[in-house]
């Protein structure tokens, strides 16, 4: 089995928290998995869990407090390592008095281009993320999703075989996010490995290879999106009508919903028939019956405990 | 290893320029001028000291300014800014980082002092001065507030590392005016019969960069000769503070993790 | 858990830091055995107080304390080599007393410094007067700088009426001793004899702090001291003379025509010499001076 592109393992962060006798807050327990070659990976979760951490102990902007981490086999404290990685922070600010072209150029310099073959380089990916017409403009003059754009550029630009980013799709339009998931592919289709973090479920859906969850600083599940929603059991969406006059029995109305003149109500798979049945009992004309599909989404508001369960995770400011 | 810290160094000095930080030279030349003109009134055989004394003093003052201003945002901007994390991703040693930022600055500074000395010749030309081997003093009185800025940048950067601008300021001036005294402090602590105080105020003296080296504008309005001794002693000492300071910046940022 | 990253910057920074330290401290000593550093000579560019007050903005005594400071240690420095000069040393304590008109040790300092002949002071006796009266301007109630005043006058200057009156002003001040008063009747009356002087010296060694002022007062008391002894050895000659003849020619003839017993010795412990013409003298070895311009035995008015 080849190196695994990202090796995480046993990765634990704690932070001070107070000034006179700091109190440890664990943002991160036990981290364990692993990224495999030419993989696209999804690192979910929601807001405060622990994911922005996790990457910036990748990338040696903080340290971890026990644990230990391998990007294509070298040591995060190696870096040497850092010349195989792309990195674009979440919500990237650069030096607002260069221009996108001279951002790019200065980055670039510390990969061992030659002079032209940086100019070129340069050029290339501005075209690449669509930037070209704004090339020479001072960079504080940027949109968000512009300067998003120069972060994904100046994170591929010198072709790193591992490719981390953070919330690459926040802040952006629907075109924007469009663009970048085309990139994402792109580079998987050369063979690169891309990592990165996200709450935005369909994303990593359409994208991703395989994915973990974080919540609350541990581990939830790792896995292809498929693999874990097959986790939850399946239910089954009813879809009928009633007729004039007639009532749900309360057990159904509770869970009913009405929709335009119809009425929605989905039931567990071994519940299925019972529910037929009382329908037929009230003279309800069924409509239509399908599986549901659950979602990432669903996944996740049953871990965390629906959504008044994700807001309650602390989001400390990181 | 400069081709970590040589785009750091250039990026700075870019920086500072943009930031139209430099527009102090015009200040400088219009006071230059200014004082030439004044001085040519008075003509009683004292232009060329004032000159000397008033540039020497207005190159120190505002390098030291500068120095202060810009250095004590070195760390802290980038990283309350964020712009240091894309940088840190890179191949990249964080005490590379440091040097790079100290030489931009550094280069700055020279860059602004070159130019109001430039500025000061002409003030010289202009109330009938000739270069000549006099004018050595003065240029080895401006190399010496070049080293006294080298000092006080460093000072600044370290600050720079852990503390917000306003407190760096207040530290790096602190310790600069303390470094600018420091003779007279342990003077008085042989004045007192104290043993304790005697201690306290030779460590002082010691540790306390001894800005007060440096100071060589009165012997330049005066044409005084400087021993070369003092030149060496001078530079090593001041590269002997720098390295600390560095060092110690070194020490400090290499593990401090970034919010 | 420490990393190897982290293991390395403790190791380079504590063998780094008091390495480094250490070289720092060894150029500075040697930058400062060096002679005067450029700096050195700087302040006195300044030499108007008017200035100074005005580049010290405000913190006023801050400044006068350092040119206090300064001027002691100008002082100290220079005091005891060849041919010093103490020419800095007004300027350095004018500018102090102006910054700071109550700095009374500066006054006291520049009495006896600024008056004492080189190599010992300045030799400026009218410098010290301006910067004494300056200080008796500034603090009325204060008869100490009254005495320096008058001693200045009768020791250096020989002005006795001056001195006097200097006196005089002293003794009216509230709380001054009694001494002030008899200083002014001796003064006016007598000019300058033995016992005034030691008086005054007494006086000065018994009323100041500083160490500098108060051995040179000891070595004054101790030249006095061989004075009166030469003058007793001269009368003592003088009646050898009318018994037996002629002049003695030690103190031993004295001895042996009985009019006195023992030998006399100076305060540093030498035997008093008879000179041809039968005056005691002092051992030219001694180390005991006779201080200049004071009146001899002989020269008294009675």
């Amino acid at each position: 089995m080849s190196t695994p592109a990202i090796e995480i393992s046993g990765l634990t962060k704690d932070f001070p928290v107070g000034f006179w006798r700091p109190k440890m807050r664990r943002a991160l327990e036990n981290l364990t998995f692993h990224v495999d070659d030419g993989e696209v990976f999804g690192f979910l979760g929601p807001n405060g869990a622990g994911k922005t951490t996790t990457i910036k102990l990748l990338i040696g902007l903080i340290f971890p407090t026990s644990g230990t981490a391998h990007v294509r086999g070298r040591s995060i404290e190696d870096i040497a390592m850092h010349g195989e990685i792309g990195y674009m922070p979440e919500q990237p600010y650069f030096y607002d008095y260069l221009t996108a072209r001279e951002l790019l150029d200065y980055y670039a310099r510390f990969a061992n281009y030659g002079t032209s073959e940086r100019r070129e380089r340069v050029g290339k990916f501005l075209e690449r993320v669509g930037l070209s017409a704004a090339a020479d403009v001072q960079l504080r003059k940027f949109s968000k999703g512009m300067l998003q754009r120069v972060g994904i550029a100046q994170a591929i630009l010198h072709d790193p075989p591992v490719v981390i980013l953070d919330e690459p799709m926040s802040g952006l339009d629907p075109v924007g996010r469009r663009e970048v998931r085309d990139i994402i592919l792109d580079l998987k289709r050369n063979g690169r490995t891309v990592f990165f973090s996200t709450h935005i479920l369909s994303d990593a859906e359409m994208l991703c290879d395989r994915v973990a969850v974080l919540a609350g600083g541990k581990l939830q599940g790792v896995g292809a999106p498929r693999e874990i929603v097959a986790m939850k059991s399946q239910s089954m969406e009813i879809l009928f009508e009633m007729p004039e006059g007639r009532t749900l029995p309360p057990a159904l109305a509770e869970s009913a919903m009405p929709i335009g003149g119809r009425t929605r109500v989905s039931v567990a798979d071994a519940a299925l028939y019972a529910t037929l049945e009382q329908l037929r009992g009230c003279q309800a004309r069924i409509l239509s019956v399908s599986p549901v599909l659950p979602t990432l989404e669903d996944y996740f508001f049953q871990l965390i405990g629906g959504p008044a369960g994700q807001r309650g995770i602390e989001e400390i400011s990181r | 290893m400069s081709a970590t810290i040589g785009p750091v160094a250039v990026n700075t000095f870019r920086e500072a320029v943009r930031d139209r930080v430099l527009y102090n030279l015009v200040l400088f030349a219009l006071l230059m001028m200014g004082a030439a003109i004044l001085v040519g009134q008075i003509s009683i055989g004292i232009e060329q000291l004032v000159i000397s004394n008033l540039g020497l003093s207005a190159i120190s003052l505002f390098g030291l300014v500068m120095a202060i201003f810009i250095g004590v945002g070195l760390v802290y901007k980038e990283i309350e800014r964020r712009t240091l994390y894309s940088l840190l991703a890179k191949p990249i040693h964080r005490w590379q980082f440091l040097v790079g930022k100290y030489a931009g600055l550094l280069l700055t500074l020279a860059v602004n002092t070159a130019f109001m000395t430039l500025g000061l010749a002409a003030a010289f030309l202009y109330v009938g001065g000739r270069a000549g081997r006099a004018d050595l003093p003065i240029l080895i009185a401006i190399y010496f507030i070049l080293l006294e800025l080298a000092l006080v940048t460093a000072l600044a950067l370290f600050f720079s590392c852990f503390s917000s601008p306003m407190l760096s300021t207040l530290y790096t001036l602190g310790i600069y005016i303390t470094g600018v005294f420091a003779p007279d402090i342990r003077s008085v602590g042989q004045f007192t019969k104290n043993p304790m105080l005697l201690g306290i105020t030779r460590a002082i003296y010691f540790l306390v960069p001894n800005f007060h080296n440096f100071n060589a504008i009165a012997a330049a309005g005066h044409g005084d000769a400087i021993p070369s001794s003092i030149i060496w002693q001078n530079s090593i000492y001041a590269v002997l503070y720098v390295v600390l300071l560095l060092v110690a910046s070194a020490a400090v940022f290499s593990r401090r993790n970034l919010k | 858990m420490t990393s190897p990253g982290q293991h390395r910057v403790l190791w380079t920074t504590v063998v780094a830091v008091p390495l480094l330290l250490s070289a720092i401290a060894v150029v500075q000593m040697r930058i400062d055995a060096g002679g005067r550093a450029p700096g050195d000579e700087s302040d006195l560019l300044l030499r108007s107080p008017d200035a100074v007050r005005r580049m010290s903005l405000g913190y006023d005594a801050l400044a006068a304390d350092i040119y206090w400071t300064r001027a002691v240690q100008y002082y100290g420095t220079r005091a005891g080599t060849e041919g010093a000069r103490f020419d800095q040393l007004y300027p350095l304590l004018d500018i102090a007393t102006a910054l700071d008109p109550k700095l009374v040790a500066a006054y006291h300092f520049g009495a006896i410094f600024l008056s004492e002949p080189p190599a010992v002071g300045a030799g400026r006796a009218d410098l010290a007067v301006a910067l004494v009266k300056r200080g008796i301007a500034a603090n009325p109630g204060d008869y100490l700088l009254a005495s320096d005043l008058g001693f200045i006058y009768y020791w250096y200057l020989k002005d006795y009426s001056a001195s006097a009156n200097a006196y005089l002003q002293g003794s009216k001040m509230p709380d001054a001793p009694s001494w002030l008063g008899i200083m002014a009747a001796l003064v006016a009356q007598r000019g300058g004899s033995i016992e005034t002087s030691r008086m005054i010296w007494t006086e000065i060694y018994n009323s100041t702090q500083d160490k500098t002022i108060r051995e040179r007062a000891l070595e004054m008391l101790r030249d006095l001291r061989a004075i009166e002894d030469i003058e007793v050895l001269d009368q003592l000659a003088q009646q050898y003379k009318n018994r037996v003849g002629h002049f003695p020619a030690s103190s031993a003839d004295l001895r042996d025509e009985g009019l006195i017993r023992g030998n006399p010795v100076d305060p540093e412990g030498y035997p008093y010499v008879f000179g041809p013409d039968g005056r005691a003298q002092l051992d030219p070895q001694s180390p005991v001076t006779i201080p200049q311009g004071l009146r001899l035995p002989g020269e008294l008015p009675h």
